[in-house]
């Protein structure tokens, strides 16, 4: 079949690799209908992940049909049309159990690297090959999908498969942000970053009744569609104080609730990026919040961050909270509200291309350019 | 035979103890002691994780050369299987050396960590094939 692989620092290419084959017996193989890029992937393009080797699949946000299930498999055959979540989680260990599921015991096939990185093995990601996972990504034809009645889940007849790719990872990470940030009615949210996360959490912060949520970025046509799209007020850092406006539209007290969805690769170098111990956004998120408040962080971070402001945290009795998301805890609920109309997220795939044209796909989304936001790729 | 399952209850005095890591964080890297139990959490009660007189696979083939024990985990949370080689030596003994590279705690790890998967999955999750293994399949 044909994948967007990793050809060494900075390049892609599309190739002829192995079709994936059943692994296990609760596996099924899932033809790809749409794929999409994602901020996540930055890190692995620029060859700052150990283990990435020449030729693993890129990819983790997908949705498809599905060709062939394994014997195990008992909610899906062949035909369905599926989502499926970023998360390789096996939803029987105890944090699967817990709704946890970012936290699988058993996600992963490389358990022990994660665990020398950061003291606990985490679930499985696809496109995160070698130690990181082992599972190849879905920038390709088909991909395999182990623990399919997890993580896979049908899309109801309405939604389109452009709107239902984004309950793959962006939409479930979204809305893990404001609920982590525990957004309900009257809250001031700030959200760092008008990306599909950034809007995302917009979006899932309006839904839980908050009253002012507004995004902040650089990019004025990403901040119009934050206001269009979404209904969320924009705020250009190149134009004014953030800290500064923040106070003013939140009544002097500062947003109840601040989400980082920024990330260390989104902008390298700028004034946000330029590296894990650069983590400007969430600085001023946290220098931001209101006293007693909660900063949520949702971008993707792996290393170590240095100069971060545990002084404000803890004298203005900060709430940190952080996850990967638990995408199988909400992801039927979100297909049920793309279905009903009150969570759209076509807008968020700028850029529609076939899997051929991948290479320049990922060069438009990592540089922004031409209003990318998503690049999303169909095969 | 090294092989004991402690019961809750009054048995659960006998519970193995695990040290705990003192100190600052570290570099990742093995341990320097030798013989430290290995531990895992499993979903489910000690005498379904490790049912009395019978190793669980992957770990039947080290029989002889490591002890491993079971109790409840505490709050609900299953059963805590460790394993250590016997005599707390770093190295193991005869045939089992064999099946070992020369970290014998990752060893232990990853056999506990399969044994968890089984008992909680019904199957050891493998990685997707890489295109290396498959020569026939070249870019
Ligand atoms: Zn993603
Ligand atoms: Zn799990």
């Amino acid at each position: 079949m044909r994948a967007l692989c990793w050809a060494g620092t900075d390049e892609l290419a599309v190739r002829e690799v192995p079709d994936p084959e059943l692994r296990n017996a609760q596996d099924m193989i899932v033809r790809v209908r749409r794929s999409a890029t994602c901020g996540a992937d930055l890190a692995l393009l620029g060859g700052r992940t150990p283990f990435l080797a020449v030729g693993d699949v890129l990819g983790h946000e997908f949705l498809g049909e599905v060709v062939e299930v394994g014997p195990e498999v008992r909610r899906h055959r062949p035909g369905d049309r599926v989502v499926v979540c970023a998360a390789v989680s096996c939803g029987a260990c105890w944090f699967c159990r817990q709704g946890l599921f970012a936290c699988c015991d058993n996600g992963s096939t490389g358990p022990a690297v994660t665990e020398a990185a950061w003291g606990q093995p985490t679930g499985g990601c696809y496109g995160h090959p070698g130690a990181l996972g082992g599972f190849a990504g879905s920038h390709a034809e088909y991909v395999r999908v182990p623990y399919a009645d997890v993580g896979a889940f049908r899309v109801p007849e309405p939604v389109s498969d452009d709107r239902a790719v984004f309950a793959s990872d962006a939409a479930p990470t979204g809305w893990m942000g404001a609920e982590l940030g525990g957004v309900g009615p009257g809250d001031v949210v700030a959200v760092w970053g008008a990306g599909a996360v950034g809007q995302l959490t917009a979006g899932a912060a309006l839904l839980r009744g908050a009253e002012r949520v507004i995004v902040v970025d650089r990019h004025d046509d990403r901040l119009r569609m934050v206001q269009r799209h979404v209904g969320a007020e924009p705020l250009n850092y190149r134009y004014v104080d953030v800290a500064a406006e923040l106070r003013e539209r939140s009544g002097g007290r500062g947003p109840d609730v601040c989400v980082e969805a920024v990330g260390a690769e989104a902008e390298a170098p700028g004034r946000w990026g330029g590296g894990a111990d650069r983590p400007l956004a969430l600085r001023e998120a946290v220098h931001s919040c209101r006293k007693g408040g909660t900063v949520v962080v949702l971008g993707t971070w792996t290393g170590f961050v240095d100069a971060f402001p545990l002084g404000a945290v803890m004298n203005k009795g900060l709430s940190v909270r952080s996850s990967r998301q638990h995408g199988q805890r909400w992801i039927p609920m979100l297909l049920d509200r793309m279905a009903r109309d009150e969570l759209r997220t076509e807008h968020l795939a700028t850029h529609r291309l076939p899997l051929e044209r991948g290479t320049e796909g990922y060069a438009l989304f990592r540089d922004r350019a031409d209003g990318c936001v998503r690049a999303v790729f169909s095969p | 035979m090294a092989l004991a399952v402690l019961a809750a209850g009054a048995t659960a005095v006998r519970a193995l103890v695990v040290p705990r890591r003192a100190g600052w964080p570290r570099a990742a890297g093995p341990d320097p002691r030798p013989g430290r139990w290995q531990v895992v959490t499993v979903a489910g009660r000690p005498e379904d994780v490790l049912p009395t007189g019978r190793w669980p696979e992957p770990l039947r083939r080290l029989d002889g050369a490591v002890e491993l024990h079971a109790r409840p985990a505490p709050g609900g949370r299953g059963t805590e299987l460790a394993a250590r080689p016997l005599r707390g030596e770093a190295a193991l003994p005869g045939p089992a050396a064999h099946l070992v590279g020369d970290d014998l705690g990752l060893f232990l790890r990853e056999r506990l960590r399969q044994v968890k998967q089984l008992a909680e999955t019904g199957e050891v999750l493998r990685a997707d094939r890489s295109p290396v293994d498959r020569p026939e399949a070249a870019g």
